[in-house]
């Protein structure tokens, strides 16, 4: 049956929304520009309803689609093609905003919402911010609305049935049908990321629309200087939430995804770096401004280029222009002129204010000096800018392709070929300088300087951190001039920020130390990515002097290493065995080896071959039914050795993805240590369908006895007779008998249990393969007067992975300094907003 | 002159340099034999080279060689003029090669005969987006 009803209602709230925020806009545009008190205060009644009326349709939208995923109502295409049946609750709500609609429609809540707090904590700015806020939700509503209008589409909508997209022929004999299952979630995003990550990323892009508003409020009434007092506290909010989101996206790539790195200077990844350095240094202006009343065009400029830099990576990431060059964007819904259309209409309009107001915003003609804290403040900002500069223009080629292309040129641009090598090469310089300045910036902005006192400021912090510097560059190796220069400068900013961190809790408040910990977390920060980048290294490589080809005979190295089943080789200071392939199993801990399981049909049930125990108890006897987590995620067991004892082990997986081809996707495991991480993943392994057996070998042999199987010594031990068989008993007349054959290998031992069976007469035989040794054995006859049983035997080659290895030397420093940078912002959130309820309730705004 | 004349100044440079950079570092898009002419000419700089994988009359892609130890492959690649090259690749070959609707290889000739990718992007059809009801 197809549930029309939820997605007329869905499709219907969507339009409502659309509706709403428009009449929002117009009457808070009313509400902004009325002069008499009795009329503006009807106007903010109705405007209020309206968008009130607005941020619960979106909910209701929000709901309609969230019912459609979680009932599984699979004739909507949305459901179809991003959720499936046996995805659990956290995935099912991660489907939500897998799609680009529904990534859409999250940005697009969190306005809502953002948008109710900006009305209850406000009293003069509400009209003209909101205004701002509610055409910006007209534009992102009418990006879902999937209105058609002859040939003109705007907006998709996450509401279209599954017939209306996909052209399949059973629509045509019944337009009725409904899809047994969804397509999935994507199996690479099932993880608890997937789930947290995005509506961070949305709720950071949502945020930085409140500083731009206020700007725009700024521009509109002529409160040039007032906007940033309520801007501050968003400014710091929203370089939280975003950053945050950055950093969880870096995390993400680094443990789950297997991008090789935390940070690949990916387009999308750049897009929203870029945004977030803008508007860093929007805040620093705006610090400045306050402070001492300089800065303000800069200011001005800043957080209009952060807001346009928002839209513009949303232009990247979501029109589809990227095509080549990015990993990870979404495909093209066929909305890039609507995108384009939004992103011109904000930019335009925002410069259009901004110019016309130019020669009216006070600007100092002070000479600016080198002792003033300004110059510093105003310095750093520049740097971030430039780094931001520096970043954009690259990432932008696929851009400049496309407008040579649209005026009828051709263009053959393309990305530096080694994007990491180019874009480091810089932003290793910018980083520095902008570490240093934070050093030397904060003993401005907290006293007045001249040359003494800056020098006499200055010593302390400049000889413990070359002591420091000196003390790393011995005992860590640090002997590439451009990484000690790196180091010497992230160590300086700590030193000195420390410094005015303790001079502060001295004598002043602890909430004004925000500064002290976002300039040490930058500090941290740069450290850490020095050593855990410039020091990573490859473990798993192989120096044997591999070439290409006879005619191009020059040696390279290879990076990855071949590990048989159960055959340790030397990698490193380690010794490394593979000893297996483990499922996770519902309700034991930690993996089971398949050896100790038998595969049935279903993909989601096995049978315990042996009683599986961990730890001494027994969690499922043997013959029970397991339930398999995630039958697409096999683990494969890697142990390190080290001085001859197992060091550790790790369970790098690989999801078997039909939807990514046959292939393999990886995932790797960690071992973290305090001062290293070893990184380790599998990159291919060996497809079960494409193994060659060998031809069948008869071998005849008597208990007890030895012999060669593939290239093992096996041994005949015993025959068992067995009560039962395939979970049934044997009756009378009928015989069981399961053989034990032993293998020793290299590391461990295993034994291979083919069965004889007579059954209702009838003489029926179990094959035992084992695809990790590669072997096959069947107990085929026995031979009672010669006291001999026979085996039929197959081999293959033996099960291997191609796994890769990497040392990541001092990361944690990056994730301490990531959450020392959050906590700065966090406590800047409370000091500046503190300020600004302050001066509201004196009346002042 | 004004020091904040002189700052403006110095950041103009900067970005200036930032823009030249990358136009001297920006890789270009070409085929195999405007690859060989460059390497003809004494130019080493990385390009890309965008194009199919050959596939057989059962629909297999036809070429990939592994080398003995799996852990790196040499591919043909056809590019747009229909010309077909044998790419080598240190890596092994990934996941999900042969689905790839397109190839971009990242790297240049080395000598006559020989094409070395130092990366390789591929485009996979299915990647995000369903397209067919099973």
């Amino acid at each position: 049956m197809i549930h029309t009803f939820i997605g007329n209602f869905g499709h219907l709230m969507v339009i409502v929304s659309f509706v709403t925020s428009l009449l929002a806009a117009y009457a808070y545009f009313k509400v902004a520009n009325e002069q008499q008190l009795d009329q503006k205060e009807s106007w903010r009644k109705f405007a209020r309803a309206s968008f009130y009326a607005h941020a619960l349709s979106v909910v209701a939208v929000v709901y309609a689609l969230f019912h459609i995923i979680l009932n599984q109502y699979y004739e909507y295409h949305y459901a179809w093609a991003h959720s499936s049946k046996v995805l659990p609750l956290e995935y099912i709500i991660a489907c939500f905003w897998e799609g680009q609609e529904g990534s859409f429609l999250i940005w697009i809540l969190w306005h809502a919402l953002l948008g109710i707090v900006i009305i209850n904590t406000n009293k003069f700015w509400e009209g003209p911010v909101m205004t701002v806020f509610a055409l910006v939700q007209a534009f992102l509503a009418s990006m879902i609305l999937g209105v058609v209008i002859g040939d003109f589409k705007i907006g998709s909508s996450p509401f279209m049935l599954t017939r209306e997209v996909i052209s399949a022929p059973i629509f045509q004999i019944d337009p009725n049908f409904v899809p047994e299952d969804g397509t999935g979630l994507n199996p690479l995003l099932q993880n608890y990321w997937m789930v947290i990550h995005p509506p961070t990323l949305f709720l950071g892009f949502a945020a930085t629309l409140v500083p731009f508003a206020y700007l725009i409020a700024g521009l509109w009434l002529k409160k040039y200087t007032e906007w940033i007092r309520p801007a501050l506290p968003w400014s710091h909010f929203a370089a939280l939430v975003l950053g945050a989101g950055i950093i969880m996206g870096a995390y993400w790539a680094y443990e789950t995804l297997n991008f090789g790195g935390y940070w690949n200077w990916d387009p999308v990844e750049n897009a929203v770096y870029v945004p977030w350095l803008i508007l860093v240094a929007g805040i620093h202006t705006m610090i400045t401004f306050k402070k001492s009343n300089t800065a303000l065009k800069s200011s001005f400029v800043l957080i209009i280029a952060a807001y346009v830099l928002i839209l513009y990576s949303t232009f990247l990431t979501r029109s589809g222009i990227l095509g080549n060059a990015s990993v990870h964007s979404f495909t093209d819904l066929g909305l890039s002129g609507q995108l384009l259309v939004y992103l011109l209409f904000f930019t335009l309009g925002a410069i259009i204010l901004a110019a016309r107001a130019w020669k009216d915003i006070p600007s100092s003609e002070r000479e600016v000096s080198m002792y003033s804290r300004e110059f510093w403040i105003f310095l750093g900002a520049t740097v971030l800018t430039l780094m931001a500069f520096q970043v954009i223009i690259p990432t932008s080629i696929p851009v400049y392709s496309a407008i040579i292309e649209a005026f009828g040129g051709i263009s053959n641009i393309a990305p530096p070929a080694d994007q990491v090598a180019f874009y480091s090469k810089f932003q290793l310089w910018f980083a520095v300088a902008v570490a240093i300045l934070s050093g030397v910036g904060q003993f401005f902005f907290w006293q007045k300087m001249d040359e003494t006192k800056l020098k006499s400021e200055l010593l302390t912090p400049y000889i413990v951190s070359l002591v420091l510097t000196a003390l790393v560059v011995t005992f860590a190796q640090v002997f590439d001039i451009k990484y000690i220069i790196a180091l010497a400068a992230g160590l300086f900013t700590i030193t000195a920020n420390v410094k005015i961190l303790i001079g502060l809790l001295k004598k002043s408040s602890f909430k004004l130390a925000a500064g002290s910990f976002t300039h040490i977390g930058v500090g941290l920060m740069l450290i850490g990515t020095m050593f855990s980048s410039g020091y990573s290294e490859t473990i798993s490589i192989n120096r044997s002097g591999f070439i290409f080809n006879r005619e191009f005979p020059d040696e390279v190295n290879v990076e990855h290493v071949l590990l048989f089943y159960d055959d340790p080789i030397k990698m490193d200071d380690y010794e490394v065995v593979y000893k297996g392939r483990l499922k996770e199993v519902k309700g034991i801990p930690g993996y089971v080896p398949y050896q100790q399981m038998i595969f049935t049909d279903d993909p989601y049930v096995a049978i315990a071959e042996t009683d599986i125990t961990v730890d001494g108890k027994v969690y499922a006897a043997k013959g029970a039914r397991l339930d398999i987590y995630q039958p697409e995620n096999t683990f494969y067991e890697v142990t390190y050795k080290k001085g001859g004892k197992d060091a550790f082990t790790l369970y790098p997986r690989g999801q078997i993805n039909e939807q990514m081809g046959d292939g393999i996707l990886a995932s790797p495991d960690i071992e973290k240590y305090w001062d290293h991480d070893l990184y380790t993943y599998v990159f291919s392994i060996v497809d079960d369908t494409q193994r060659k057996w060998s031809d069948v070998e008869k071998q005849t042999v008597k208990i007890g006895e030895q012999f060669i199987l593939n290239d093992y010594v096996a041994t005949f031990e015993k025959v068992e007779t067995m009560d039962t068989l395939e979970g049934e008993a044997l009756a009378d007349g009928e015989v069981a008998l399961m053989a034990y054959v032993k293998i020793e290998g290299k590391e461990s031992t295993q034994y291979l249990k083919p069965i004889y069976a007579i059954k209702n007469g009838m003489v029926g035989r179990v094959t035992d393969t084992d695809n990790e040794l590669g072997l096959k054995i069947t107990l085929a006859g026995i031979n009672p007067e010669s006291d001999s049983f026979e085996f039929n035997t197959q081999s293959t080659q033996k099960d291997y992975v191609i796994m890769k290895a990497i040392v990541k030397p001092h990361i944690n420093i990056l994730w301490i300094g990531t959450l020392v940078l959050m906590f700065g912002f966090g406590l800047a959130i409370y000091r500046r907003y503190t300020e600004f309820i302050k001066m509201r309730d004196k009346g002042v705004e | 002159m004004k020091k904040v004349h002189l700052f403006g100044i110095v950041v103009i440079a900067v970005a200036i340099m930032v823009i030249i950079s990358t136009a001297g570092d920006a890789s270009s898009y070409v085929n195999f034999s405007e690859a060989k002419e460059m390497f003809d000419n004494g130019k080493t700089t990385k390009i890309h080279v965008v194009g199919e994988l050959p596939k057989d009359a059962a629909g297999q892609v036809r070429g990939i060689e592994r080398s003995e130890d799996n852990l790196s492959f040499s591919f043909i690649l056809v590019d747009e003029n229909q010309k077909e090259q044998r790419v080598y690749y240190n890596e092994p070959v990934p996941a999900d090669f042969t689905m790839a609707e397109q190839v971009v290889v990242i790297g240049g000739y080395r000598n006559q005969e020989t094409f070395i990718a130092d990366k390789i992007l591929m485009k996979c059809p299915s990647k995000y987006q369903e397209t067919e009801i099973k």
